[in-house]
């Protein structure tokens, strides 16, 4: 028996793959289960009002009914179907988390980067602001200048948003500390790039997998503090139908109805489990892969 | 000769997982008294053999068959409590990084003392305590109790592998594994560990397993040498024979590819490269890479041969390489040619940070067509000079010239074509790639951006340079960790050459690759200086790789030149006392530099 491709190419077993994190995630149970979930509560939330047998607002029977009669969850405090808010009460609640994601992450990223590439003064100006922001909690933030500024759904992803940032800059941060000593960012600095495309073109391309876990966990994060600004009243207004809102307006009649509480919160359950389940398998998988690459 | 205390025979160790082989029916003896060389590329099983002698394999490895025995106790029939009383005891181990080896919160004076307190719980404070100090003596190490209360990372590297020396000795045991205790050590601190180890493995008669990569050093410091590859004894005997008449072609190939500190040599590279576990081939494993390898070396895996005088070769055609040289012919020495104007000066070149001074007063020039050497220990301000003239580090004074342009200092204040006109190779080749980007990117970034150049034009400028350095362009596609290091260094060779420089600067390029891969890249890199007439400046601490390739050298000692000339005379008559000790601790295979009791080093000042 002979093997000739052997002495040639030793070293096969370390592939380079564009995304190594992606492909060592997937064979996680986590991450499938994770995917599943999502799929299933995204798909709901985009094609349900398409398949919805009411109108979120059409008045189908008396309030608290329970399941049956043509309303298969049964109805809510006001007589509504249940079962058609519950497919109509995604779309706010997805979209302003995914918002409100994207904005954290882009901000703490850019923070991050910025304060761990320069360091000095800079970075313990960026760090400090960042810290009075986590010194409050998230939902107390977003409270405060709703309040103050009234309650328009841009404001609370705005505001989601800059929540999230601190934690995010604090991974960026301290990964791009890291990186950035390494010889391949001097090599960058010897052609003359400025300090812009020294972050963005060769340390950022580094911090892919870390952020994508990041991202993933601030996405279930914001969908908790989104829903709990709708449940305490400040975000979609009534009579939208929004999952968060649903469990505030129909807690009074728990006893009667259950179904009418355990339905939206089912949905914000699944939904938050999801992508914690992903975050939960990517994360596993970046441990062994940035093992992997640190040993080589 | 005593009779044999350590006797390993048909070792074979396996990773049960993926069921394949690292170490297959190693066997050797080493007696009292005696060192035992164990050379090897990484990935030859060396250091799985050197802890099986504790009776330890590694998390996921097995020693499946074979005994280890020690004073005729094997030690892979005992149970964990009497190994763990023998390890540190009986079998003491010397780890290859002190820095690593020793806790970084344990006292020095406590770490020592945890050793007699396990192994020795009768003896009294003051009983332990002398004996510590009478071991710091003999190490060469201050005996005064202040020294024991400081933390590992108080002491230099030389002493804190001292201290690791010490603490293998502490418990006089019969045996000391030695797992490349030199490697990252300064040559002149190394000259002076391995005279340590050599005395005290002589006077405790202990019978010793020292494993390198090292050739040179282990011919500086063995009796008898055995030659691994892919986990198999390919040859072994006394040190001499080995060194200098081996049989097996790995060992052949392996000597001619080690620089020679005496005369100029051509460094021969071997093709391809070792293989990994569960990815060797059938038959004689060397035979891919064998010149001599024909059907029978593909088919029938060879056997251990005894030859004359102890000597035993894993070789078919044993009998076609006896009495055939091993060296390379000897080469002209390179001098400098007459050239009209230097392409790179440097003058009154100083850098200090805070109150320490880390280059002062520098000035030399180069030669385009020529390569200038610098040599010094680290710390001496080598890696700083040459990032300095790269502009990395901006000099607080002194001026470059660049082909009669003066040469700004620092990157951002240099023209694009200055940018491109000085091109800089990295230490490390695992780092100075970025992980993320294909190698057509790598190569094609410098193009695009110093060159101008446009996608499809840096495309293929990038395949050419490949080509150059002897690479497929197949490669392109690929990602620098699909990539060995070696090949990973010319990927980063061939992004520097690509941009047309004037002057290529290499940091210390070779010293994360082996013996091979180094032959391979220092002959690239002569080639290159020769064909497009370049300067390079060549940063070292390999006084013999200089030899190979630089027409000059210069001698950098605490940031100051402190020797510079003819790279030949420079060596072979040196003038400044630093060089002349930097020269006699470069350790060399051939016989006058061998003999590791022809040269004794002055205590290392504490």
């Amino acid at each position: 028996m002979t093997d000739h491709q052997s002495v040639s190419a030793p070293r096969r077993r370390a592939r380079g793959e564009r995304f190594p994190t992606l492909r060592r995630a997937w064979r996680y149970g986590h991450t499938k289960a994770g995917l599943v979930l999502l799929v299933l509560v995204v798909l709901m939330a985009v094609v349900g009002p398409a398949i919805a047998p009411h109108s979120p607002t059409e008045f189908v029977g008396r309030p608290f009914a329970p399941p049956g009669q043509g309303a298969l969850l049964g109805t809510d405090s006001l007589g509504h179907d249940v079962w058609t808010r519950v497919l109509y009460g995604g779309r706010t609640v997805l979209w302003t988390s995914i918002a409100a994601t994207v904005i954290g992450m882009v901000l703490g990223t850019t923070l991050g980067l910025y304060a761990g590439f320069v360091r000095g003064a800079v970075d313990g100006l960026i760090s400090r602001s960042l810290d009075v922001v986590l010194a409050f909690p998230q939902l107390v933030l977003v409270l405060l200048f709703v309040s103050m500024l009234g309650s328009h759904l841009w404001l609370i992803v705005l505001l989601s948003g800059v929540a999230i940032a601190p934690g995010v800059a604090r991974v960026s941060r301290g990964m791009t500390m890291d990186l950035a000593t390494r010889d391949f960012v001097r090599s960058a600095e010897l052609l003359g790039l400025g300090r812009t495309r020294l972050l963005f073109g060769e340390v950022l391309p580094g911090l892919t997998s870390p952020l994508l876990v990041e991202a993933t966990m601030r996405l279930m994060w914001s969908i908790g503090l989104i829903a709990g600004v709708s449940f305490l009243g400040f975000g979609v207004q009534a009579p939208a139908a929004d999952w968060g809102l649903m469990i505030n307006e129909n807690r009074n009649g728990f006893s009667l109805q259950p179904w009418a509480v355990l339905a939206p919160v089912t949905m914000l359950g699944l939904l938050a489990s999801g992508s914690g389940l992903v975050a939960e398998g990517l994360s596993r998988a970046l441990a062994l892969v940035s093992s992997a690459e640190m040993n080589p | 000769m005593t009779t044999s205390l350590v006797r390993v025979s048909d070792l074979s160790i396996d990773l049960p997982l993926s069921g394949s082989e690292v170490v297959q029916e190693v066997s050797f003896t080493v007696a009292e008294g005696e060192i035992l060389g164990v050379v090897g590329e990484s990935g030859s099983g060396k250091t799985s053999i050197g802890l099986a002698l504790l009776g330890f394999a590694r998390d996921g490895a097995r020693l499946a068959a074979g005994s280890v025995s020690i004073d005729g106790v094997n030690l892979l029939a005992l149970p964990q409590e009497r190994l763990r009383e023998l390890r540190g005891a009986t079998v003491a181990y010397v780890a290859q990084d002190p820095g690593t080896a020793l806790n970084p919160a344990l006292r020095l004076g406590d770490q020592l003392g945890e050793l007699i307190r396990a192994h020795d719980p009768g003896r009294t404070r003051l009983e332990a305590a002398a004996r510590l100090g009478q071991m710091m003596d003999e190490v060469g190490l201050p005996t005064d109790p202040a020294f024991l209360r400081r933390f590992p990372h108080q002491v230099s590297g030389g002493q804190q592998q001292r201290v690791c020396i010490a603490m293998a000795f502490l418990m006089d045991p019969r045996v000391v594994v030695l797992d490349e205790p030199t490697t990252g050590l300064d040559v002149v601190t190394q000259a002076r560990v391995l005279a340590l180890v050599r005395r005290m493995c002589t006077e405790h008669a202990v019978a010793a397993i020292y494993i390198s990569h090292d050739l040179a050093v282990v011919a500086a410091i063995a009796d008898r040498v055995v030659v691994l590859y892919a986990g198999e004894v390919v040859e072994s005997g006394p040190r001499a024979t080995v060194l200098q008449a081996p049989r097996h072609p790995y060992s052949r190939a392996l000597l001619r590819a080690v620089p020679d500190l005496e005369h100029r040599r051509h460094l021969e590279s071997i093709p391809g490269g070792a293989p990994a576990p569960g990815r060797r081939p059938g038959g004689c494993s060397f035979h891919p890479r064998c010149p001599l390898a024909d059907d029978r070396c593909v088919s029938t895996p060879p056997r251990l041969l005894e030859l004359d005088d102890a000597h035993q070769v894993r070789c078919h055609h044993a009998d076609r390489t006896a009495g055939v040289a091993v060296a390379p012919p000897v080469l002209p020495d390179l001098s400098t040619r007459q050239s009209a104007a230097p392409a790179l000066s440097v003058s009154g070149l100083a850098i200090a940070y805070a109150n320490q001074v880390v280059l002062s007063d520098i000035g030399f020039e180069v030669s385009s067509g020529e390569c200038l050497a610098i040599v010094g220990e680290s710390g001496s301000g080598k890696t700083t000079l040459s990032r300095t003239i790269a502009g990395l580090v901006t000099p607080g004074a002194g001026t470059m010239t660049l082909n009669g342009q003066p040469l700004p200092a620092g990157v951002r204040r240099r023209s694009q074509d200055a940018r491109r006109a000085v091109q800089y190779v990295f230490q490390n080749p695992y780092a100075s790639l970025n992980p993320r980007k294909s190698i057509l990117d790598i190569l094609t970034q410098p193009l695009r951006v110093l060159r101008s150049l446009g996608r499809e034009e840096a495309r293929h400028e990038a395949e050419r340079a490949l080509a150059r350095v002897g690479l497929s362009t197949e490669l392109l596609r690929r990602y620098p960790a699909e990539l060995s290091g070696g090949e990973r260094q010319r990927v980063a060779i061939a992004r520097a050459v690509a941009c047309r420089p004037s002057l290529l600067i290499c940091d210390e390029v070779t010293s994360a690759l082996d013996v091979s891969a180094q032959a391979a890249v220092v002959e690239l890199l002569r080639q290159l200086v020769d064909e497009l007439g370049l300067s390079l400046i060549f940063v070292t601490h390999d006084l013999a790789l200089v030899r190979a390739l630089a027409e000059r050298t210069a001698v950098l000692q605490a940031g100051r030149i402190v020797e510079i000339g003819q790279t030949a005379s420079l060596i072979s008559d040196p003038q400044h006392d630093y060089a002349r000790s930097l020269i006699g601790a470069s350790p060399s295979l051939t016989p006058s530099y061998a003999d590791p009791d022809s040269h004794s080093y002055p205590k290392e000042a504490p």
